[in-house]
């Protein structure tokens, strides 16, 4: 997915290295291959690339990292800009 | 256990009418009130009752139903019962794999399946994609607990472990099911296509089964339903550019409306044409970051057409006001689009829009006060 970029410098993903253990869950998770284990710790390589899907920090043993998890979607955001988070949803029936 | 079902208790008379007379007909399972599902092929016999055995090729009806719901015609309802589902001729050692109860995505996963004996477990998703599903939340690991408890796996299989799409790992905490239910999560490939190498390989998957693709023609199969949703801003939009164009020195002229709505509609077809075919299909070769400047440029690519096409009848206001026109209703499709595709963080989508919108509108309101004028000056 390299030749798919979106604006850099905004995702949320934030990595605690003092906590991560090394497990490599995060490595073989992301589907956008934002994190390499080096010396037996996490390091992200690739923040511009995370879409912040939240599956890295969903499945982190020690907890090590954080993000907002949420939907990339347009109308999604219109919606909770009106209605507030809790209420959006997309005008797709997809998510 | 891997007996098949032998009961028959209302053994219609021996008439061969379409099918053929094998002992187990499809008719063999009909229970009233119930319709059996054309996917399944007959039942198993296990310890925790009948499972439906399902085929792995897909059918007429299988195909129409795809075409039908990638056009978003019966798309909310084109789901499967949650629960379990089994192919070839699974035992206690055999797999289990977990998906979704949205049909395309289990018709995706069981023509994947030739020659493999596995278990399936359907959740309940609502009829939702395994990735849509998952962050929305409906692909938990609470559901995944629910519907092992429920469906009596653990009694099927002498392991625990469960093979989950990688995807849904957005919802799914592999730490959390295994507390609550025992069993133990393998994150499978991201795309079903991968799901008998990763079967071979030992349940492994090679570095580029974790990534996700987003090929054209990933892209191409997303345009109908992009193109379909708009019907929502098409029933007002429509009778707007008519009712606008009319506006005249006489105050309104039915003639005009009628005449310089056709072309306005031709803009805001090329518009679309722009934004929600063009971008989405030529997406990585359009120069941009932000979705809305690659749809302003395939927008102004149009909208200059558009421009040198009309100039003749709605004169260099009108058709001016075309041209922008044209290319903000594609700026503002093309940034929709952001919500298919798999590789835009929100934080950046909320970016672009707090940026874009503002923008669009005045642009739009820009080209409306350029077409009434055009009314005008003629
Ligand atoms: S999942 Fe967590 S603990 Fe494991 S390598 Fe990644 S950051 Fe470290
Ligand atoms: S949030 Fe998703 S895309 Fe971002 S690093 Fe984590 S797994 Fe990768």
């Amino acid at each position: 997915m390299k030749d798919f970029r979106y604006l850099p410098d905004v995702s949320t993903l934030k990595l605690d290295e003092m906590a991560c253990i090394g497990c490599g869950i995060c490595e073989m998770l992301c589907p956008h291959a934002v994190f390499e284990i080096r010396d037996r710790k996490a390091r992200i390589v690739d923040a511009d690339g995370c879409m912040e899907c939240g599956a890295c920090a969903n499945n982190c043993p020690s907890s090590a990292i954080s993000v907002t998890p949420g939907v990339g979607c347009a109308t999604y955001i219109i919606q909770s800009w009106i209605k507030g988070k809790e209420n959006a949803s997309c005008g797709c029936d997809c998510c | 256990m891997k007996k098949t079902m032998n009961i028959q208790p209302f053994p219609m008379e021996s008439e061969p009418c379409c099918c053929s007379a094998a002992a187990h007909t499809p008719d063999s399972y009909e229970r009233p009130g119930y319709a059996l599902c054309s996917f399944v092929e007959n039942f198993e016999s296990t310890a925790v009752g009948m499972i439906p055995h399902v085929k792995t090729y897909l059918e007429r009806s299988d195909h129409i139903g795809t075409i039908l719901t990638r056009a978003d015609i019966g798309r909310s309802r084109y789901k499967i019962s949650a629960g379990l589902y089994c192919v070839g001729k699974p035992d206690s050692q055999s797999p289990v794999l977990v998906t979704a109860n949205y049909k395309l995505t289990f018709d995706m996963l069981r023509k994947e399946l030739q020659e493999i004996s596995a278990w399936i477990l359907v959740l309940d998703t609502r009829g939702i994609n395994v990735w849509c599903a998952a962050g929305k939340g409906t692909f938990s690991s609470e559901e995944v607990c629910r519907q092992v408890k429920s469906s009596g796996i653990a009694t099927l299989v002498s392991h625990r472990e469960l093979i989950l799409p990688q995807l849904s790992a957005t919802g799914v905490s592999a730490i959390k099911v295994k507390k609550d239910c025992g069993f133990k999560v393998i994150w499978g490939p991201v795309y079903t296509k991968d799901i008998r190498r990763f079967l071979d390989a030992g349940m492994t998957a090679e570095p580029l089964m974790r990534q996700v693709t987003f090929s054209l023609a990933e892209r191409l199969v997303l345009i109908p339903v992009e193109i379909v949703l708009l019907r929502k801003y098409l029933g007002w939009l429509v009778p707007a550019i008519f009712i606008l164009s009319g506006i005249s020195p006489n105050i309104f002229s039915i003639s005009m409306a009628w005449s310089k709505g056709l072309i306005a509609l031709v803009a805001l077809l090329a518009g679309i044409l722009a934004g929600a075919v063009m971008t989405p299909a030529l997406l990585p070769w359009i120069p941009g970051l932000a979705f809305s400047v690659k749809g302003t440029l395939t927008g102004l690519f149009f909208g200059i057409w558009v421009m040198a096409e009309s100039w003749r009848n709605v004169g260099g206001v009108g058709a001016l006001a075309l041209l922008v026109f044209t290319t903000a209703i594609s700026s503002y499709l093309a940034m929709n689009f952001t919500g298919s595709t798999p590789f835009t963080s929100p934080s950046g989508v909320e970016k672009e829009m707090r940026k874009a919108m503002p923008f669009q509108a005045g642009v739009v309101i820009f080209a409306l006060i350029l077409w009434i004028i055009s009314g005008f000056v003629r």
